[in-house]
C-alpha cells in the first residue's frame, strides 16, 4: 500500500513537471543505510519518493541549474547523478574509492571528492563524469569546500587532523594547518575570508584566517546535563546573510547557533539523535538537518531559533540538501 | 564478514581499474610544507617486543601471526609519517624483536645508550618493571602496548610508563556493567590455571562485587587440556562440563582463560543453556574485526590492506601506541622526547582511535581512558561505559580503577 500510494505520488509530480505547472521545492535526504535518498516536499513535509540510489548514499550536492542533485555512493565507488525532474538515477560520475563527501566549483564545472579510503582528493570534470586528476592530501580525506572565488580548495584529514588549502589551479598544496582531532567538514565564509572547520573528536570548531592560514579562534562547545564525550562537531551551515553559524553536534543531539562576529553560542537546539548534516531552505529561513540515529530530519525556523517538526525518513540519514 | 571482504577487494579492482586509463594524471607530488619550512625534524621510535612461545591454543583455527603488533605500529608509522609530511617531521621505527629477557635489556640498553628515548613495549609484566626501572629509563617514555596488568597501573605504576590497552579491571567492569543493564544478576566463574587466568578472575570477582553482581559459583578448570585433542575428546569435554555447571542456576557462565585453552569448548555443554562470556563468548576488548563504526572501517580496511590480515588487539594497542607519540609530536611540533612526553601526560593530549570519542591518560596510573567494546566472534554487542553510569569527569572512568581507589602512587 504505501508503496503503490508513493508511485502514485511520483506519478503525479511527474506529471505536474511534464504540464510545466509549478512545483513545490524539496528535501533531498540521504539514508546511508538503506541506500536509497528520500524526497520530502518542502511545504507539506510529505514524502514524495524514495528513490533507490547505490550503496552507502553520503554527501548530497544541488547542481548549479538545479536540475539534478549529486550523490556520493560511498561502497558503490562512484558518484549519482539524480535527475530531479524525472527522481531516477540518469548517469554515474567517476570519483575514485570510497567518496564520502565533495564540493562543486563555483562554475559547476568540477567536483572535488574526497576518497576516504585513499588519502586522495579525486578532481571529477562534471560534463565528462571521468577524473581529471587526484591530489595526495593526509590520512582520511574527509571536508571539502571550494573557496568563493573558486580558486580555493579545502579539504580535512581526519586521522591527519588537517585543513589542507589547495590551489584549484596548480593542486598545489598551499598550506596545511593543524586543527582539532579528526576534522569532518569545512565551510568558507560568504566572503571568502574565513574556513570554519569542525572536529569531531576534538568537539570543537576551528576558525581559520584563509590568508594567513592560522586558527584565529577555537569555539568550544558546553551543554549543561550533556557529557562533554558526546559533543562532536560534524556539519557547519552559515546562514546566508553571514551572521549565524549553525553547527551540527552529533551525538550530542543538538545544533549549536553561533554568532559569527563574536563567535559566542547563542544557543543549542534539541534535534534528533546524532545529527549530522543541515541544508538551508533558498530564502534561508528553514534549517533542515539529517539524524543519523533517530531516522529522521528535524525542521528549523531560523528566525525564532525553534525546531519545529521532525520528519521520518530512511536509515541513517546522513546528508541533506534542499532543491527545487 | 564475507562481504565486507569482498566489497574491500572491489573496491581495490575498482580503483585500479579507474586509475589505469587515466591520463593524463595531474599530481602534485612537489607539495609545500608550509606548515614548517625548515628542514623535516626526526623523531626516532623503537618498538621493543620479546617474542614469547605461547602454549597451544585451543582452537586452532587463530594462529597468533608472527607479525602481530609490529603490523599495527607500521600502519600507525605510515599514519604519522602522512602528517610529519606537512608538519615537517619524520618518524622512524626501529623495530626490535628479543628472543629472551637477557636480550631485551641488553637492546633496550644499547638504544637508551644510543639515545632513543620514545619506546612502545610488547613486553610481560615483569620485565617492563625492569626496564622502566633502569636509571637511563627515567628520562625515557615506555607506552606499553600489550600488557592488561592491574598490578602495572597499581603497586607497580611507573612515571615513565603508559598503558593503551585497557586493564582487566576496566574489560571486568565493562561487561559488569552490561550484565547490570540486562539484568543478569548471577553467574558462575570459571576459572583456568595460569597466572593470568587466576588474575582475570580476580578483575571479575572485583568488578562483581562493584557492580553487586553475584557470584553463585566460583570454580576452577583442570581438566588437562591435551585430553580434548585426542580422538573423541569431544565427549570427555562434554562430560566434564556438564559435571562442572551441575546444581547451580546462574545466568551467565563467566570464563577467566586467556590463552584460549577451553573457553571455546564450555558453550552448548553445559548442564544449563546459558550464554558464555569473559576471555571467550562474549568479551570485553579494545578492538575486534567485527567493530566497524565510528570510522573504524578505514582502520580495518588500511590494516587490512597493508597486513593481508584483519587487525588484532594487539596490533591496535601497538598502533595506538605508536599514533600517541605521533600525535603528541605533531601538537606540540616537537622532537624532543622531554616535550612529548610531558604532552601525552597533560589535558591537553588527546587520541582519536576510532572510539568516537577523545582518548586521553589517566594522570593517576598512565592507563589510556577509552570505551571498551563487547563484541562475540561474529558481531559487536555492545559498547561500555553503559548508557547511565555517570561519572564526574569522563563517563569512561567508570571503567577500572578511578583515582580515590588508585594505589599507584607515581614517584
Amino acid at each position: 500500500m504505501p508503496s503503490q500510494m508513493n508511485r502514485g505520488l511520483a506519478a503525479l509530480c511527474c506529471l505536474l513537471v511534464a504540464t510545466g505547472a509549478a512545483r513545490a521545492d524539496h528535501l533531498y535526504v540521504s539514508n546511508e543505510k538503506d541506500n536509497t535518498v528520500t524526497v520530502v516536499d518542502a511545504a507539506s513535509l510529505a514524502i514524495v519518493k524514495t528513490v533507490p540510489v547505490g550503496a552507502r548514499p553520503r554527501g548530497l550536492l544541488l547542481a548549479n541549474d538545479h536540475k539534478s542533485i549529486y550523490v556520493c555512493t560511498s561502497d558503490a565507488d562512484h558518484i549519482e547523478e539524480l535527475d530531479l525532474a524525472t527522481l531516477t538515477v540518469t548517469r554515474t560520475l567517476q570519483s575514485g574509492p570510497d567518496p564520502e563527501t565533495f564540493a562543486l566549483s563555483p562554475d559547476g564545472k568540477t567536483l572535488y571528492v574526497s576518497n576516504e579510503d585513499d588519502n586522495e582528493v579525486s578532481i571529477v570534470d562534471v560534463a565528462s563524469g571521468r577524473i581529471s586528476g587526484e591530489i595526495p592530501t593526509g590520512v582520511e580525506p574527509e571536508g571539502m569546500v571550494v573557496s568563493p572565488d573558486g580558486k580555493t580548495i579545502v579539504n580535512t584529514s581526519e586521522t591527519t587532523s588537517m585543513a589542507h588549502f589547495i590551489d584549484a589551479a596548480s593542486h598545489k598544496m598551499i598550506a596545511s594547518v593543524l586543527v582539532g582531532s579528526r576534522p569532518r567538514f569545512a565551510a568558507f565564509t560568504k566572503d571568502g575570508s574565513q574556513v570554519w572547520v569542525s572536529s569531531e573528536v576534538g568537539g570543537n570548531v576551528s576558525i581559520v584566517d584563509a590568508a594567513s592560514h592560522k586558527v584565529v579562534h577555537t569555539i568550544a562547545f558546553a551543554i549543561p546535563g550533556v557529557p562533554a564525550e558526546t559533543v562532536q562537531a560534524v556539519g557547519i551551515n552559515l546562514s546566508p546573510d553571514g551572521k549565524l553559524a549553525f553547527i551540527a553536534l552529533g551525538p550530542a543531539n543538538r545544533v549549536a547557533v553561533v554568532d559569527t562576529a563574536t563567535f559566542a553560542v547563542k544557543k543549542y537546539l534539541l534535534v534528533g539523535q546524532r545529527v549530522w548534516h543541515m541544508d538551508f531552505s533558498f530564502d534561508g529561513k528553514t534549517l533542515y538537518t539529517a539524524n543519523g540515529v533517530s531516522n529522521d530530519m528535524s525542521v528549523i525556523d531560523v528566525g525564532d531559533l525553534k525546531v519545529t517538526k521532525s520528519v521520518p525518513v530512511g536509515h541513517l540519514p546522513w546528508g541533506v540538501v534542499y532543491g527545487p | 564478514m564475507p562481504g565486507r571482504a569482498l566489497r574491500i577487494v572491489l573496491s581495490l579492482t575498482t580503483a585500479l581499474l579507474l586509475a589505469a586509463p587515466l591520463a593524463p594524471m595531474a599530481r602534485a607530488d612537489d607539495q609545500a610544507q608550509t606548515a614548517s619550512p625548515e628542514a623535516a625534524a626526526h623523531v626516532p621510535l623503537v618498538y621493543l617486543a620479546l617474542a614469547v612461545k605461547r602454549s597451544f591454543p585451543q582452537s586452532y583455527l587463530d594462529q597468533p601471526p608472527d607479525d602481530e603488533g609490529v603490523a599495527g605500529a607500521n600502519v600507525a608509522l605510515a599514519d604519522n609519517n602522512t602528517t610529519g609530511h606537512f608538519t615537517g617531521q619524520d618518524f622512524t621505527l626501529d623495530i626490535v624483536t628479543a628472543g629472551d629477557e637477557a636480550g631485551a635489556m641488553a637492546a633496550f640498553a644499547d638504544r637508551l645508550g644510543k639515545g632513543a628515548r620514545n619506546f612502545v613495549t610488547d613486553v610481560p609484566a615483569p620485565l617492563l618493571l625492569k626496564l622502566a626501572d633502569l636509571p637511563e629509563a627515567r628520562t625515557a617514555t615506555l607506552i606499553d602496548a600489550a600488557d592488561s596488568d592491574d598490578m602495572l597501573r597499581a603497586e607497580g605504576c611507573r612515571r615513565n610508563v603508559l598503558h593503551v590497552l585497557p586493564s582487566r579491571a576496566m574489560r571486568a567492569d565493562s561487561l559488569m556493567q552490561y550484565l547490570v543493564v540486562k539484568n543478569w544478576r548471577r553467574i558462575m566463574l570459571l576459572s583456568g590455571q595460569t597466572e593470568a587466568d587466576k588474575l582475570y578472575a580476580e578483575a571479575m570477582r572485583r568488578a562483581a562485587k562493584k557492580f553487586q553482581i553475584k557470584i553463585v559459583a566460583d570454580k576452577a578448570w583442570t581438566f588437562n587440556p591435551a585430553e580434548q585433542r585426542a580422538d573423541t575428546g569431544h565427549f570427555e569435554v562434554n562430560t566434564e562440563v556438564a559435571n562442572i555447571t551441575q546444581g547451580v542456576d546462574y545466568d551467565l557462565l563467566v570464563v577467566a582463560d586467556e590463552e584460549d585453552n577451553f573457553g571455546d569448548e564450555l558453550g552448548y555443554r553445559a548442564t544449563l543453556a546459558r550464554p558464555v562470556a569473559g576471555t571467550q563468548g562474549l568479551v570485553p576488548t579494545a578492538w575486534t574485526r567485527v567493530y566497524d563504526e565510528t570510522g573504524a572501517t578505514q582502520l580495518q580496511n588500511r590494516f587490512l590492506r597493508a597486513a593481508h590480515r584483519w587487525m588484532t588487539e594487539r596490533d591496535y594497542g601497538a598502533w595506538m601506541a605508536v599514533r600517541a607519540f605521533g600525535e603528541a609530536a605533531i601538537r606540540t611540533h616537537s622532537s624532543d622526547p622531554a616535550v612529548i612526553g610531558a604532552y601525552l601526560r597533560s589535558p591537553k593530549f588527546e587520541l582519536a582511535a576510532f572510539k568516537g570519542e577523545r582518548l586521553s591518560f589517566r594522570a593517576w596510573d598512565g592507563q589510556l581512558r577509552q570505551p571498551v567494546l563487547l563484541a562475540d566472534p561474529r558481531s559487536l554487542v555492545s559498547i561500555s561505559p553503559q548508557p547511565g553510569f555517570l561519572h564526574e569527569f569522563f563517563e569512561t572512568d567508570t571503567l577500572g580503577v578511578d583515582q580515590p581507589e588508585s594505589t599507584c602512587h607515581l614517584k
